[in-house]
């Protein structure tokens, strides 16, 4: 595929993710937005992907290499610090559907 | 791993992070949401290392147990308090991951000339700009938070003229890189010159309106990692990134709505500035402020119809949730009918209180919302504001002059008697005098929450 065409490809799923990004979350009550907040605040750890294949790369020098390991590093934390403190926040809903089973589904 | 497997592998990902962002919309599924997608993360992870171009697997595996293990004891050792703070630094660190990785890809491909082609130039630009700002503004979020700085707005003459100055220089940098030159120095200066930029768009912003500013910075780290997509031709990092900037953008848009607030007004207003009009008026309303024993408080609570708790930050500080529970559980023993009602940013960030009362064991069916909770406050007995302030503040409906004048709120006032929990006459969270405390209706009782609470539930009981 040509650079240009290439381009052209991204641009086409960046903006199709855009619609998406509103779409999917158009209708989430008030109590979520912490826990939602947080989520997609571990979601954008992806980033640990590209300080891999950075980091990771074959041909290079020091300072690549440096840099590239110092961004696997916050973006571990990123993932893994988001994941669990958004797990931690909804198991204490999840308690409460235990003994109230139509409580928060009739939100 | 060949490049096509690999792009089919990252689309599982990409589902799983949609379906992940679709269940955390619902209070059913959201638990489950989280584990997807932390499930599509690690799918990420894996096939990133089966990669043939990547091969230092030691250093890269050494690099995440580090930053895995600050994540996951932080975040399991964080009291539920902290939350707000602790995603704000975990926001932080992906932008700054998103900025060292345009910086370390610019300084790869800067070298053989011709090789930067316009639009990766434009990316590597982009994600280290946004990248720093959102890195920057985090950490001063969680410093305010975190109470290591001021929470109060700092202001000085000509803030938005430095700033607009600064910003300036940044994207000359940026465009001078875009025009061929492939001088190291100007990336470097330009991620400094957007860091000093984030500090400086975070700082003027009041304590109050934190949640939103790092759900914007939330929405900035995706945008970054997008743009680390178009550098890295990954479609994973830009469909992604680009959900949560899309996502998270909405969100500080809802948020920002439900306090009534355009999201100019909270990025640029400085709110939490004392105008003089609003002093003068807090001022000259002067009145006194009645201060009651917790004997006398008990006496009104165990007598009375309708009791409502009005759950505040202070609260959260106190770690009384559980505290009040006992109360109100006494209270209802005795006959008195008792609810709570929620502000819908009550605490530190919206939901902030429904997640603490949660784990209080408070039963769904008490936790009433903003609407149902006023429609209820004109016969209520007395009204128990337990640590909370501007989200009671009657200025917000009658003085023009006060900076959250036209917020929603709790109309406690409304209630026959009004009884607030606080441990000192200091103004609030957001540095706003507050006239319910000088109503006469009002009762106050100084004091740590929890220890009021505690001595309330003993005099409870003695009656």
């Amino acid at each position: 595929m040509s650079h240009g065409l290439l381009l052209a490809f991204e641009v086409t799923i960046l903006v199709l993710a855009i619609f998406l990004g509103f779409e999917v979350i158009s209708k989430v009550p008030t109590l979520l937005h912490t826990p939602l907040m947080s989520g997609t605040n571990a979601i954008h750890g992806i980033v640990i992907v590209g300080a891999m294949l950075v980091a990771g790369l074959d041909h290079k020098d020091t300072l690549t290499t440096v840099v590239g390991l110092i961004a696997v590093v916050l973006a571990s934390a990123n993932v893994v610090g988001g994941f669990v403190v958004t797990d931690r926040m909804l198991e204490m809903f999840r308690k409460r559907e235990t003994r109230e089973p139509d409580g928060p589904g009739s939100d | 791993m060949g490049r096509v497997a690999t792009d089919f592998a990252y689309l599982a990902t990409i589902v799983a992070f949609i379906l992940a962002l679709k269940f955390l919309s619902s209070p059913a599924t959201a638990r489950r949401g989280n584990w997807i997608g932390a499930v599509g993360m690690l799918v990420a992870v894996a096939v990133t290392f089966a990669q043939k171009s990547v091969v230092s697997y030691w250093e890269i595996l050494v690099g995440m147990a580090i930053g895995g293990a600050f994540g996951a004891v932080a975040a399991r050792r964080v009291k539920m308090t902290a939350m707000p703070q602790m995603v704000a630094l975990f926001n932080g660190v992906g932008g700054g991951a998103a900025a060292l990785i345009s910086l370390a890809e610019f300084h790869n491909i800067a070298p053989d000339p011709g090789r930067l082609h316009g639009d990766i130039s434009v990316s590597i630009i982009l994600s280290a700009l946004i990248g720093a700002i959102s890195f920057a503004g985090s950490m001063v979020a969680f410093a305010k938070l975190q109470e290591l700085i001021q929470g109060r707005p700092i202001v000085y003459p000509g803030q938005q003229f430095v700033n607009g100055l600064l910003l300036a220089a940044v994207v000359a940098a940026g465009v001078a890189i875009v025009a061929g030159s492939e001088q190291q120095w100007l990336i470097v200066a330009l991620i400094v010159g957007a860091l000093i930029l984030g500090v400086l768009f975070v700082l003027p912003i009041g304590g109050a309106d934190m949640p939103v500013v790092i759900s914007l910075l939330n929405a900035f780290t995706g945008l970054a990692a997008a743009a680390t997509g178009f550098e890295l031709e990954n479609n994973v990092l830009i469909v992604s990134g680009m959900l949560v900037g899309a996502s998270g953008t909405l969100l500080t848009i809802l948020m920002g709505r439900a306090m009534n607030r355009s999201i100019a007004n909270v990025l640029f207003g400085a709110f939490g500035q004392v105008t003089p009009q609003a002093a003068a008026t807090a001022e000259t309303d002067g009145g006194t402020v009645r201060s009651a024993s917790a004997e006398d408080i008990a006496v009104m609570l165990a007598y009375a119809h309708k009791v409502v708790f009005i759950p505040g930050y202070g609260l959260a500080v106190a770690q009384a949730q559980h505290d009040v529970r006992q109360l109100a559980d006494l209270l209802e023993q005795k006959g008195v009918e008792v609810s709570y009602a929620i502000h819908p940013v009550a605490g530190r960030m919206p939901g902030h209180m429904n997640v603490l009362l949660a784990e209080a064991n408070v039963p769904y069916p008490q936790l009433e919302e903003m609407d149902d909770a006023n429609a209820e406050f004109r016969r209520t007995d007395v009204a128990v504001v337990v640590g909370a302030n501007d989200v009671v503040n009657p200025d917000a409906r009658n003085n023009q002059g006060s900076p959250i004048y036209g917020m929603p709120i709790l109309n406690v006032d409304q209630a026959n008697a009004v009884v607030v929990l606080k441990r000192s006459m200091n103004p609030g969270f957001a540095g706003i005098e507050n006239p319910l405390f000088y109503n006469p209706k009002t009762v106050m009782l100084f004091g740590d929450a929890k220890d009021s609470i505690t001595k309330l539930i003993a005099d409870v009981k003695s009656l």
